[in-house]
C-alpha cells in the first residue's frame, strides 16, 4: 500500500488531466488523498499493533479509509471493492493467512461484485468494471492454471490494463463522463486507468515479497 | 406539539447531499411538515467541502437505530447513494434501513409526513419513491391490470377538503388504503405511494378517481369516500 500511495502521487496529475477530459476533474485528486489516507493509517497501525494483519484485516482498513477520504463515486465503489474482497479474503486463505493463487482470483471477482451491486454498471460502459472484469477472469484462468498469488495479480494488472485501453474507443453510458455523450470517446475511463495503477502496484509488491521470501529461504538452507 | 391522534412514531430519516447547508434545508422543510418526526442530516463532507462522507452517514443511521427507530436515508445524487448504500452495507442491518434513490425534497417531505403518520420505514420508503413517468400507467400495481374486470370497482370522488391532495391528506388517504388488502388506484398512480398521491397535484374541488381490486377493495372504497367527505379532518386548527 506504501507503494500505491507513491504510484498514485505520482500518478495524480495524470488521472487529474484524464478526468478534466471527460469529468469533473476531481478523480486523481481524489485517489490521490484516499491512497495518501491509507498509507499514513496502516504506518499507524503497524506501529501500534505488533501482530502482522490478516489480509482481510488489511483490506477491510483499506476499505474503510478509502471510504472516508475518497470522494465522489470512486470512494464507495473502491471502498465496496475493498470491503467485498475482504469479506471473501476472509473465509479463503489459508490458517497462516497467506493467498494461495485461488483466494487472490476470489477476493478479485468478490472486489467485481462489490463494484457492479453498488454502481449498476455492466462492461462497456466506459467504467472501471472494464478493466475489473477482465481482471477477475484472467486471474481466475491464472489460478486454474495453478498460478500462485503473483501470477495471478501479474495476469489480472495485464488483462485490466487491456480492458482499460479497450475503453478508449467506447461511449460513456454510466457515470460522470455519460453527460458528455459521444465526447467521451477518445480517452482512457479515469476509474479503469486507477484499477490498472491498483492492481500493477499489488503484483510488483508481490513480486518484491516473495523475491525476498526465497532469499530468506535460500539462507536458511545455507 | 403532537396533533390530534398522532400515532406512535418509529421511523426517523437521514438527508444525505452533497452539501451541508442543502441536508440542512431539507430538514427544515421536512420538520415544517412533520413536527414530531426526527430527521437528520448528513451533507458535505468531513472537512466542510461539496460531497459525501460515508462515515458521516453511517454514524447518523447508528444513531437513529441506536434510539429504536427504523431509518429511512434519502439522497441528492448519484454518488449520494452509492454512499448510503455503502453506509447500510457496513452496518449490516437490511430490516432496519431503506435508502431511498428518488427526488429528495419531494421525496423527504413525503417521507417525513409518512412517519408522523406512523409508517414503518418501509412503507414510508414506498411513499418517497416518486412514479416513473415511464411506469405510471402499471404504476405499483400489476395486479390492477391483470384482474378480471368484473372484480376491479370504480368510484370517483371530489375533493372538499381546502388543500387537495397536500402532503399531509396524502398522507392520510395512502396510509388508509395501504391498510386494506386490495390494490388501489387514484388516477393511475400508486394510491399507497404518499409521494405519487402527492405528484397528482390535485386540488379543492377536483375529482379524483379510484380504483381498487382484491379481497378488500369495497372497504378500502367506503374508507377512502368517508375520508374524504370529511375533508381528511381538515379546519381543525392547523
Amino acid at each position: 500500500m506504501e507503494r500505491a500511495h507513491a504510484v498514485f502521487a505520482a500518478e495524480r496529475v495524470a488521472l487529474i488531466e484524464l478526468d478534466r477530459a471527460i469529468g469533473d476533474g476531481d478523480h486523481g485528486e481524489n485517489m490521490d488523498r484516499g491512497m495518501t489516507a491509507v498509507a499514513k493509517r496502516l504506518a499507524a497501525d503497524a506501529e501500534t499493533s505488533q501482530e502482522t494483519p490478516t489480509p482481510a484485516a488489511l483490506l477491510k482498513t483499506v476499505a474503510t479509509t478509502v471510504m472516508a477520504n475518497v470522494g465522489g463515486a470512486a470512494g464507495p465503489l473502491f471502498g465496496t471493492a475493498f470491503l467485498r474482497a475482504a469479506k471473501a479474503t476472509d473465509s479463503v486463505s489459508a490458517p497462516d493467512g497467506e493467498l494461495d493463487g485461488h483466494a487472490v482470483a476470489t477476493a478479485l471477482e468478490a472486489a467485481l461484485g462489490g463494484l457492479q451491486s453498488r454502481g449498476k454498471a455492466e462492461v462497456g460502459e466506459k467504467t472501471m468494471v472494464d478493466a475489473w472484469a477482465p481482471a477477475a477472469q484472467a486471474a481466475r484462468e491464472a489460478a486454474e492454471a495453478g498460478g500462485d498469488a503473483t501470477a495471478v495479480l501479474a495476469a489480472a494488472a495485464h488483462a485490466a490494463e487491456e480492458g482499460a485501453d479497450a475503453t478508449v474507443p467506447m461511449i460513456a453510458t454510466k457515470g460522470r463522463a455519460s453527460y458528455l455523450g459521444p465526447r467521451s470517446a477518445g480517452y482512457r475511463d479515469p476509474g479503469a486507468v486507477s484499477t490498472v495503477l491498483l492492481l500493477r502496484t499489488a503484483t510488483e509488491a508481490a513480486l518484491e515479497l516473495s523475491a525476498a521470501a526465497e532469499a530468506a529461504a535460500g539462507e536458511d538452507a545455507e | 406539539m403532537n396533533s390530534p391522534g398522532a400515532r406512535d412514531i418509529t421511523t426517523a430519516l437521514v438527508i444525505v447531499a452533497h452539501s451541508a447547508q442543502l441536508a440542512e434545508g431539507v430538514c427544515e422543510v421536512a420538520a415544517q411538515m412533520a413536527p414530531d418526526v426526527t430527521v437528520r442530516a448528513a451533507g458535505g463532507t468531513e472537512d466542510g467541502r461539496v460531497g459525501t462522507s460515508i462515515p458521516r452517514v453511517e454514524a447518523a443511521i447508528r444513531t437513529l437505530l441506536d434510539e429504536g427507530f427504523g431509518v429511512v436515508v434519502l439522497t441528492d445524487l448519484g454518488s449520494a447513494v452509492m454512499a448510503a448504500e455503502t453506509a447500510k452495507e457496513l452496518i449490516d442491518e437490511d430490516s432496519r434501513v431503506t435508502v431511498v434513490d428518488g427526488p429528495l425534497i419531494e421525496g423527504s417531505v413525503a417521507a417525513a409526513v409518512a412517519a408522523q403518520n406512523g409508517y414503518s420505514h418501509r412503507q414510508a420508503a414506498r411513499g418517497a419513491t416518486g412514479p416513473d413517468p415511464r411506469h405510471i400507467a402499471s404504476a405499483a400495481t400489476p395486479e390492477i391490470a391483470a384482474a378480471p374486470v368484473s372484480e376491479v370497482e370504480v368510484r370517483e370522488f371530489t375533493l372538499v377538503n381546502e388543500v387537495g391532495l397536500h402532503a399531509r391528506p396524502a398522507a392520510l388517504l395512502a396510509r388508509t388504503i395501504a391498510g386494506f388488502d386490495a390494490e388501489v388506484l387514484v388516477d393511475d398512480v400508486d394510491g399507497a405511494s404518499v409521494l405519487s398521491l402527492m405528484s397528482l397535484g390535485r386540488t379543492q374541488g377536483q375529482t379524483i378517481r379510484v380504483t381498487a381490486s382484491g379481497p378488500g377493495a369495497s372497504l378500502a372504497l367506503d374508507a377512502v369516500a368517508a375520508l374524504i367527505e370529511s375533508g381528511f379532518g381538515e379546519g381543525s386548527g392547523r
